[in-house]
């Protein structure tokens, strides 16, 4: 905890929830996007409908899940479904908005590693992979990504790519999207421990915000890139009481996510 | 004993064979340990384990040496964090010049789709995933298909046909009509695309009672060659309305699965040392299993109506 009354943790996890405020249809994600999701409903978007890989449609979590795929998010839902059906009538159909997704690396255009470091053939780390995240960064109508910064993971060249973002820059993404036929636009925001990005007409993350308590020494230290940076850079508002209250108590009382 | 009902023992050692794909599907939800620990227990050898989740029980098997390859699309111990025993199999620094595990790997979207496929006898699956990826070139059975209608590409996945297929149910009668509620995963697609099917329940119910409500009936007996009577047979994952995920057990999971000679030692104390399912319900002891248990949701019921 810093003098600041709060956590990078629960900040991030607060500036996340925060940008989901004119969302309708909420794809969730593992980690992260699930207590950023889960807070959002209970603050800025008491509407919205959110959507587990796991084939549920408008979930009421009673408590924080545990896993994407936690009980709680079944009783009291509005369907469950099959997965076939979650994937195909829900997120390749076109009803989701938001794709909410986690990175472990993420390149300046938004495209995200989640499957390994180093060669995919002889790994020197082996991460989990796609699971639903490939598909719903086509066919989500946008993404939002959530992920703390580090120079291992804010590089010029991610090492695998499991998630389209901009690919090579705006022009060409919106080309292929357009003629492939995907849902998605593409990423619009990356929410970090130290700020808030979001992608500039080229397609290329920009910071946009930073995070009371952060500084631009920290960003560029963080980040394998010489970063842009919006000339009228805001500071991000600090997380109120209510906020750190329904983090603290109901969503993660055990600080799983937020140490 | 009446219909297909038999002993874990007795279903694995007839239905599961060396060298065989075998599914034990469950989306977090119904997961099938303890068929897993009996497979492990049996040593089957070389099998192809597929499933979208590896989750614990395969980290635990392929552990335990049962398996060749495997087929996925999302390695992690859910909530927690990696597998560890299956990457240490993966991963060159820690494979100390064993021959490593096979991996082929898709998004959860394409291995749905090939047991949809499977399941529906048609050659491949279309969905619209993997563009500008790198995982067709990780897996080159990941291919793209231009529609016989438009210049449209789209990407196909072959159809996957386990010779085995195990699902865990909250219950079924004696011919393996099966009723399943909670998160139905791909446990549906995955049973119809298998050669052979066992079913393992909570419990053993009265044809009448899956005929008083048919729509929950997700496999037929039709396709089902044993049914399996264990109680608690998924924990630590759950069964919706009978127990809670045991997460303490995911999370002590991740110190033991970082350490080969403790998970050597897990898999001789939970699965060699004990005879069944039900000796490790009773090692885990009765205040574990209380603990699990859910506060009651009851559905409202539905009218199907009378019609003679």
């Amino acid at each position: 905890m810093s003098d600041l009354g709060f956590t990078r943790s629960e900040m991030m996890i607060v500036a996340a929830a925060r940008e989901l405020a004119r969302a309708r249809v909420c794809f969730v994600g593992v980690g992260l996007p699930n207590i950023a999701v889960n807070l959002a409903k209970r603050t800025v978007a008491p509407d919205l409908e959110m959507v587990y890989e796991a084939g549920v449609f408008g979930a009421r979590p009673a408590r924080l899940p545990l896993s994407i795929g936690d009980p709680t998010i079944v009783t009291g839902a509005t369907a469950v479904v099959s997965m076939f059906e979650l994937f195909g009538y829900y997120l390749q159909r076109g009803l989701i908005d938001v794709g909410f997704l986690g990175a472990a690396q993420i390149d300046r255009f938004g495209n995200i590693n989640t499957t390994v470091i180093g060669d995919y053939g002889a790994p020197k780390t082996r991460l989990p992979g796609s699971g639903g995240a490939c598909e719903i960064a086509i066919n989500a109508r946008e993404v939002f990504v959530i992920m703390r910064q580090s120079a291992r993971s804010f590089v010029n060249e991610i090492d695998f790519r499991t998630s389209p973002g901009n690919l090579g820059g705006a022009e060409q993404s919106e080309a292929i999207r357009k003629a492939g036929g995907w849902n998605g636009r593409g990423p619009s925001v990356v929410v970090t421990d130290l700020g808030i990005w979001r992608f500039d007409v080229t397609g290329e993350m920009c910071l946009e915000s930073l995070h009371p308590g952060a500084t631009l020494d920290e960003v560029r230290a963080t980040i394998a890139w010489e970063p842009k940076i919006r000339s009228d850079l805001a500071t991000t508002p600090a997380p109120t009481a209510e906020e750190l209250r329904l983090v603290r108590e109901e969503l993660d009382p055990g600080g799983v996510y937020t140490k | 004993m009446p219909g297909k009902v038999t002993s874990m023992r007795d279903a694995v050692a007839a239905l599961v064979r060396d060298g065989d794909t075998v599914a034990i599907e469950g989306f977090t939800h119904l997961i099938g340990f303890s068929a897993g620990h009996e497979i492990v227990r049996q040593h089957k050898r070389d099998l192809v384990l597929a499933r979208m989740t590896p989750d614990v029980i395969y980290d635990q098997m392929i552990a335990g040496g049962v398996a060749r390859k495997l087929i996925f699309s999302w390695l992690g111990n859910p909530g927690v964090g990696g597998l560890n025993a299956i990457r240490r199999r993966i991963e060159p620094a820690s494979l100390a010049g064993e021959r490593p595990l096979e991996i082929e790997e898709y998004s959860h979207f394409g291995m749905v789709a090939r047991y949809t496929a499977g399941a529906t006898n048609l050659p491949f699956m279309p969905l619209r995933s993997y563009f500008e990826t790198d995982l067709p070139k990780a897996n080159p059975l990941i291919r793209p298909i231009k529609s016989p209608y438009s210049d449209e590409v789209v990407y196909a996945v072959p159809p996957l046909n386990p010779d085995v297929s195990i699902i865990h149910a909250q219950r079924a009668d004696a011919n393996g009509n099966t009723q399943i509620w909670g998160l139905l995963g791909c446990q549906k697609e995955a049973a119809f695309a298998a050669d052979r099917v066992i079913i393992v329940v909570e419990e053993l119910v009265d044809e009448s009672v899956v005929r008083a409500d048919p729509n929950r009936t997700v496999i037929p007996g039709l396709i089902v060659d044993a049914v399996v009577v264990e109680p608690y047979g998924a924990h630590p994952s759950y069964v919706q309305g009978a127990y809670d995920r045991d997460n303490r057990f995911y999370l002590d999971w991740d110190p033991i699965s970082r350490d080969e000679g403790k998970v050597q030692a897990w898999l001789r104390e939970w699965v060699y040392d004990l005879p069944d399912r039900a000796a490790y319900i009773e090692k885990l002891g009765a205040e574990r299993v209380a603990s699990l248990r859910p506060g009651s949701a009851p559905s409202g019921s539905v009218d199907y109506g009378s019609y003679r």
